[in-house]
Formats: C-alpha cells, structure tokens, sequence
C-alpha cells in the first residue's frame, strides 16, 4: 500500500512537514516505550488503579479549537478509564481496566483492504503519518444514558482514509476489533460473534468530525479505551466507535455491525445520539454524566447536529435509529 | 413451640444481615466517593438485595422443613421485610435520582416499559405483604392470610423475570437467580408430593 505526500506538501512546506514528522516520531517513540515496557503502568493497571501519571504524555499535540471542542469540564480520568465498556475483557464495566494489561498494542498494524486501490497491512506508524497529531475534545454519550467529555489525541478519520485512496465503489467503511482471547479474556465466551465490527457510510466516515484517537487527557489511550488506536464519532452512541482496531475494509454494500447483528430491534447501525427515539427499553432522553448524580438533557446528534445533521437530510431517523 | 431466646437471637442476626449491605454501600460511598455512575450502582445495588432478601426468605421454609430445623421460621418474615426495604429503596432511587420524580417520565416509564412493569408488580405485591406482615393483621386476616401471601411467588417471578429483561448482554445473574427460585418452587412441590403420598392429609 502506498502512503504518498502529495508533492506539493513536500516542495512547498518541507519546513512545515518536516516538523511534524518530528513531533509525530515523537509522539510514536513515546507510545512505543509506553506500550512495550512500562511495567509498573501495567501492574497498576492489572490492580485497577492506574492514576493519570503513569500513561505517558503526547508531545506535540495540536490544542483542539472550535468547533472540535466541547464547553464543557473533561469528565474525570479515573471514572473515563475505570468505567468501559469492551466486552473482549468481560461484560462488566470493571473488567477492562482489570483485564486489558493482557493486550500487547506493540507491533500494530491495521489490515486495510476490499474497495481501495492497493490493500495491505499497515503499521501503525504509518496509519498516524496521515496527518499530524491534533487534540479533541468531544461529548461521548453511551446508549445506556451515561455520558462523558473526553479530550481525545489522535488524527481525523477522512485523512486516513483519503490515504487508503479508496474506489468509486467504497460506500462505506467497516472496522474489526482484533480478535484473540489470550490477549483479551473476554472473547473466551461468544457473548458476541468475535470480532466486534462497527461502520460508517462513507459520507460520515470522511466527515470532519470522525476521529481516530491513539490517546485521551494529553496521554498514550488505555488499553481498556480501546488501545492502540479507536475510532470516535462524538454524534453516534458511544458503541459505534471500535476500539483496537485491526482493520479497516471498504465495501459497496452496508457492513454487518455488531450490536446490530446481536439485537436489531434495540441498536440501528446509524445509532444516530437522538432524545426523541427510546431505545424500547428505555428513555434516551436524559443522561447521566459520569462521576455525580447529575442528569442532563441529551442534545439531538449529540450536540452536533449543526455539524452533521445535513448528512441525514430526508431521512427518517425513527426508522434509521 | 421453638424455645423463644435463640429464635430472638437468630433474627436479631437476620436483620443485621438485611441492613449490612446499606452500611457497606454507605462506607464506599463516604471513603471512596460514589464513582463514576452512582445512580446505576444504587440501582443495580438495591435491585441485586431486593432479590437476594426474597430468595432468602423464600429459601425459609424448605430448611425448615427438610432440615427440620424450626428455629429458622421467622426469617421468612425478616427476610421479607428486607426484601421489601430493599426494593422500596430500589423505587425511590429510580423514581427521585434517575427520574427526577418528573411525572410524565415516570407514567411513561410506567406504561411503556415491561421491565418497569414486571418491577413494579414485584413492588406493589411486596408492599401489600409487608402492610401485612404483622401479628395483628394475620389475626384479622384469619384464613385469608395464607393464599394472600402466597402472591410473594408472583412478586419473586416477577421480580426476576423484570431482572431478565432488562439486561442488555450478560444474562448469568438473572438466570441463577431463575434457577434459584425455581429450585425453591420445586422444594414445595416435592414436599406436597411426598406428603400426599404417605397419607392424604387435610390441607394445611
């Protein structure tokens, strides 16, 4: 597969990129020292009590400006990594800041292939050199009415996939989750046809919004938030954006999602944030900020309707939940 | 008749049991802040104990009888009690912090949800129960009493059946507690079984 820089990025702005490789190199030295051998991390990790200090920081990070950041105070670290969902680590919220010390992020690479040009396996660091490492700070709302606000590092989806130069026949864009139960205990039992799988229309996938993330709060991701690389869609249900991904395949026809596959009545494959549509078995119309007793109403598309509502122009969202 | 002090004693024991939970959620809570989502850990919490106290109290009677060990039979009431101050406390979490106690949140919850409505069966039955679980009412009830507090089968079915439903991908605690309740069930039913087939007894 080809990574190429457009030429006029490399004559014109060879300052400009040369820079960025710089910071990007650093950033993926960083991760690497902390995905490979951070023993006392992943210790603290496996005891469930990492603190903040012990992810490495992300040098380099471009600060997150309007529209990609929220007004809003970042939910607690401990409560965003201590409360996940991945059932690849077990089905209680618990079991991933347990269990996901199992995952070796380091090598990693992400299968890219169906309707793009030229297919592949690319490492990691080759999928981050797409674009420069940038920070977001977006709502994340859960289909169980938790919700949070989360400072994402990481680089917009469209990039990544303009580089996999997809064919005219790409409609949309499915994503895996790596399967392998040594690693990630949780897939020992079929609570779900391994391996988790989510998608996106190809219009939403490149829309500006879309984020793969490889860090959280200025640090190296968790390996219970979906290390080492995630995708994030702040407008969908928080199921929709794949953790640990391994590969990205482009299709002419709607992919099979997860949640979708499991109970079609209860989770859409749009899983558009919308208080108007109840999931059947309970209200989506206020949610419940992580860390108090709060509750708040939930915004349509999440607060980003402005943003992304004109994707679903003439669309009924009550039957496209 | 069962000698009196250490029947006294053994539902002093019970009661401690129904109240150790609340002052373990309490300490947590006060030591080590009500984490990430305290209205779902208050829920699930007094739901889990709500169900744990009817299986319990349910579980009574067939020690009782298996066992013969008569001491126990007050539990039932003790055990039921608790399991009705823990799904009271259930409904009140649900009503007050999760919905505000905003009335049209509340009636559609009601009237659109099975879950919610398999729950608040359980609720309403427990509650009838309790309000009759006094020695004055079981005399003013007289023959009554017994086939009313029979309705605590349909609120234990109840209870988890609306457990069941609204789980959304591990299914285990549910279904044990399913299988729990229906190995109590059945202890009834051998024990009638066996009973009618030494002699035809009067109905007791």
């Amino acid at each position: 597969m080809t990574w190429k820089i457009p030429e006029t990025h490399v004559t014109d702005e060879a300052l400009v990129v040369n820079r960025r490789e710089a910071l990007r190199l650093g950033a993926i030295a960083v991760i690497g020292a902390a995905l490979a051998g951070c023993p006392a991390a992943q210790e603290a990790d496996a005891a469930g009590r990492t603190t903040e200090s012990d992810w490495p920081a992300i040098p380099g990070v471009k600060p997150a400006t309007a529209p990609y950041r929220v007004d809003a105070a970042p939910t607690d670290w401990d409560d965003a990594t201590r409360y996940n969902n991945f059932y690849e680590f077990g089905t209680s919220k618990t079991d991933p800041a347990e269990e996901a010390h199992r995952l070796k992020t380091e090598p990693w690479s992400v299968l890219i292939d169906g309707e793009v040009e030229k297919p592949g396996r690319v490492a990691l660091e080759d999928v981050l050199a797409a674009a420069p490492l940038e920070e977001r700070i977006y709502r994340f709302r859960c289909v169980e009415a938790w919700s949070m606000v989360v400072p994402w590092v990481g680089i917009p989806l469209a990039k990544v996939i303009a580089r996999c130069r997809p064919t005219s026949k790409a409609r949309y864009v499915a994503f895996e989750t790596l399967v392998d139960p040594e690693q990630m205990p949780g897939q020992r039992r079929r609570v779900i046809d391994w391996p988790y799988r989510e998608g996106l229309r190809m219009d939403e996938a490149t829309h500006p919004l879309g984020f793969l993330a490889i860090g959280m709060y200025g640090r190296v991701l968790p390996n219970q938030n979906g290390a080492p690389i995630r995708l994030v869609v702040p407008w969908k249900y928080g199921f929709k954006s794949i953790k640990s991904i391994v590969r990205i395949h482009f299709s002419e026809t709607q992919p099979r999602t997860t949640w979708n596959d499991l109970q079609p009545e209860e989770y859409g494959f749009y899983a558009n944030v919308n208080p108007d549509v109840d999931h059947p078995r309970w209200s989506q119309a206020r949610e419940r900020p992580l860390g108090g007793f709060r509750k708040q109403p939930t915004l349509p598309f999440n607060g980003y309707g402005e943003q992304v509502a004109s994707l679903y122009a003439g669309m009924d969202l009550r039957r496209n939940y | 008749m069962a000698p009196r002090r250490p029947a006294r004693a053994l539902e002093r024991a019970a009661l401690a049991l129904a109240f150790a939970p609340a002052l373990w959620l309490a300490g947590r809570f006060a030591f080590e802040g009500v984490g990430p989502d305290p209205i779902k850990t208050l829920t699930h919490a007094t739901g889990d104990w709500a169900i744990r106290f009817l299986l319990l109290s349910l579980a009574v009677t067939p020690v009782r009888r298996f066992a013969g060990w008569r001491a126990v039979a007050p539990l039932r009431r003790t055990f039921g009690l608790a399991a009705f101050a823990w799904a009271a406390a259930h409904g009140l979490v649900w009503a007050v912090l999760d919905l505000g106690l905003e009335p049209a949140a509340l009636l559609e919850d009601v009237t659109e949800r099975p879950y919610v409505m398999a729950g608040m069966t359980a609720l309403a039955i427990l509650s009838v129960l309790a309000a009759t679980s006094t020695r004055a009412a079981l005399r003013r009830l007289g023959p009554r009493w017994k086939p009313l507090h029979r309705a605590v089968y349909v609120a234990a079915a109840a209870a988890v059946v609306h457990h069941f439903w609204l789980v959304k991908a591990d299914t285990r605690p549910p279904l044990v507690q399913a299988a729990l309740l229906a190995t109590l069930l059945a202890a009834r039913l051998v024990w009638r079984l066996r009973r009618s087939a030494v002699a035809p007894a009067p109905t007791a």
